[in-house]
């Protein structure tokens, strides 16, 4: 029996050798004469260990950590499983995974990503057989109970679209998956289409067959190549097997997916924008009323979702949406992927019930910072999450209790800064990248974020500071209240919050940049 | 390259996509993904052939990043900007960058252009530099010579 050996084929893991790894390992099995089966896996998600090597010695898969080219020779030598300086033991025993609620990544690292096979014997198109059987209302029912709100960042409750879009009456509806994942701190959308396609492929068609949709589209950014070749590789699989086109499975149900890359654009990733873009436009944020629920792409009635909250759905059929709901606090129901990132000695992807503290995400799973210097600030929610000094890092994660701070959660992402950070740089930076990526349509983004930078420059070079203190402050109120979409709206977020806890660092900062 | 794209594979890459003006923004990607950037020549022609104003294809090149209308060199280099990299260092990463290639972002030297990036979605195994589709994580100023190393000559 050939020796199975996982090397991950996921961004992060490539981006620091596993392709070189999984090289020099068939090369050294060849030259060793060892029957050996390379399999390509996602991630688990602890990047920090990446790459992470398993080879699984009698159904136990033993892992190794930060494995390079070099490293492999040695593997074999020690025999496969065998003893190593960086051997870690059993994958299944490794703390920082066996804690995690894993409920939307359960199959990231454990499974073939491009295996069918694989997918089907670890529950893949189980929950769109058993919405066949249900019926759509079932399944609507499900998502509503459950309590998933869109894990995207605006937190909107995922059974009340879906049932909107049921409702409408129309000739044509569409699913549109958001994986424009541009916020800083990031990856969760990204590992899960790496990691486990085919279960976003399936949960994408359990939406359509909910809302009665034949139709939907992945709006993918452009900054994910490996993602766009996995995806692509994966969406011929599904296609090739029935489980996308025409009368899926003999079930009556047509459904497809198109695949479609963005170009750049952080304000894509707005739903709005988005659904220009896919109409091949530019991604200019629309008015709402009408939303998107009625009114969506090409005019038809649209379910706009993030990858994550798609690939929430398969569970909650499975399993039911009372047990989903039965994790989490208050109205945070069921789990979040929360993707510690920066200066963090353990980062990677912990998918935990809501209600678990930034402190404990940072300090128990994290270590702390990679630099070992102590945490001065944690962006929390990406570029428009606030900063949070370290007496507000033991706020339970929950959507309402971030919002009474000023704060967001967002998309889950969690960067954390050591106490060499220079905060007055990084409101500056705020406004900065607004400027950059505003769409221009209405005034106080366009504008205001542009005037922003200019105010921040002059409060840096100790030009009448307090004056130019109140200023800001008053254009952040102009810019959160009069924006069109959160791009302008949002952005003071992360602004006051270094008003407010860093203010000194307007002081002392160089006025770099 | 430096050419552009030809009038035959403009045409071919509409007819990749039914002629549909809808796919404008995938047209205009594949373009820049299999020829770099995007001509003049080009905007009338896929204007002229997907019944758009040249004025509504222009505006779709303007607006995206991705849609250079400048040839590139043989080779792109782009740093991450954004926050969770510059909590590792891509600040100074960035300026050992400038010096190393000789060129300023959205500049060209020895046939590598750099480019600021804003988020690779590489933030656990930050900073993070693109080049050309590959991305690399725990990018250190010596990691980026080894990196960038033979760009300039080897084509």
């Amino acid at each position: 029996m050939a020796t199975k050996i996982y090397v991950p084929r996921e961004t992060s893991a490539v981006s620091v050798g596993a392709d070189e790894v999984a090289v020099a390992i068939a090369r050294a099995a060849k030259q060793a004469g060892t029957s050996i089966e390379l399999i390509r896996n996602g991630s688990w998600g602890a990047s920090w260990l990446e790459p992470l090597v398993e080879v699984d010695v009698d159904g136990v898969r033993i892992a190794y950590g930060n494995v390079t080219a070099d490293d492999v020779a040695g593997l074999f030598a020690a025999g496969l499983g065998g003893e190593h300086g960086k051997r870690l033991g059993p994958i299944n025993e490794i703390p920082y995974l066996i804690s995690q609620d894993r409920w939307t990544f359960w199959r990231c690292g454990l499974t073939d990503p491009l295996s069918l096979e694989d997918f089907r014997l670890h529950q893949g198109f189980k929950a769109l057989e058993k919405a066949f059987a249900d019926g759509p209302q079932a399944v609507l029912e499900a998502v509503t109970a459950s309590g998933l709100r869109g894990r995207g960042g605006a937190g909107f409750p995922t059974g009340i679209k879906w049932q909107t879009v049921a409702d409408t009456e129309a000739d044509q509806k569409y699913i549109a998956c958001n994986a424009d994942e541009g916020d800083s701190g990031t990856f969760s959308d990204r590992l899960l289409m790496e990691g486990d396609p085919l279960g976003l492929i399936e949960s994408m068609a359990i939406a359509g067959y909910a809302v009665g949709a034949s139709k939907g589209y992945i709006y993918l950014r452009s900054e994910y190549p490996l993602t766009h070749r996995i995806l692509t590789r994966a969406l011929e699989l599904a296609r090739d097997n029935g489980w996308l086109g025409k009368d899926i499975q003999g079930s009556g149900f047509d459904f497809d997916i198109e695949l479609h890359l963005g170009a750049g654009s952080y304000v894509c990733g707005e739903e709005t924008a988005m659904l220009e873009s896919l109409e091949g436009k530019k991604g200019i944020v629309r008015y709402k009323p009408p939303l998107p629920a009625h009114e969506g792409l090409f005019g038809k009635p649209t379910v706009v979702n993030n990858v994550v909250t798609l690939a929430s759905v398969p569970n909650i059929v499975n399993l039911g949406g009372e047990r989903y709901a039965g994790m989490g606090v208050n109205r945070s129901k069921g789990t979040l992927a929360f993707q510690l990132a920066g200066n963090i000695k353990r980062g990677g992807l912990v998918e935990k019930s809501f209600g678990v503290t930034v402190r404990e995400l940072i300090d128990e799973y994290g270590g702390g910072t990679a630099s070992g210097r102590p945490v001065k600030a944690v962006q929390v929610g990406g570029p428009l999450g606030a900063y949070l000094p370290a007496e507000q890092l033991d706020t339970p994660l929950d959507y309402e209790a971030f919002t009474e701070i000023g704060a967001l959660i967002g998309h889950g992402g969690i960067v954390v800064f050591d106490d060499t950070a220079d905060m007055a740089q990084q409101a500056r930076f705020a406004m900065e990248f607004c400027a950059l990526e505003s769409c221009g349509k209405c005034t106080p983004c366009r504008i205001g974020s542009t005037r922003g930078v200019e105010v921040i420059d002059k409060m840096i070079a100790g030009d009448s500071r307090d004056e130019n203190y109140d200023l800001l402050v008053e254009l952040c109120d102009t810019m959160e209240d009069a924006s069109l979409c959160a791009m302008g709206g949002m952005t003071p977020y992360p602004v006051r919050s270094v008003l407010t806890h860093f203010a000194e660092d307007f002081a002392s900062s160089g006025g770099k940049q | 390259m430096t050419q552009g794209i030809d009038r035959e594979a403009t045409s071919g890459i509409v007819g990749e996509y039914g002629a549909k003006p809808e796919y404008l923004v995938q047209i205009l990607q594949a373009i820049v993904m299999r020829h770099g950037w995007i001509s003049e020549d080009a905007i009338r022609q896929l204007a002229f052939e997907l019944n758009l104003s040249r004025a509504d294809v222009y505006g779709v090149v303007n607006y995206y990043h991705d849609f250079r209308t400048t040839p590139p060199g043989k080779h792109i280099v782009k740093i991450c900007q954004a926050e969770a990299c510059q909590a590792m260092g891509s600040r100074a990463l960035t300026e050992h960058a400038h010096e190393a290639l000789g060129a300023g972002f959205h500049e060209t030297s020895n046939d590598v252009t750099l480019e600021p990036v804003y988020c690779l979605g590489n933030c656990a195994c930050a900073p993070a530099v693109m080049i050309d589709s590959k991305t690399h994580g725990r990018v250190d100023a010596e990691r980026f010579d080894d990196l960038v190393a033979g760009l300039g000559e080897s084509g």
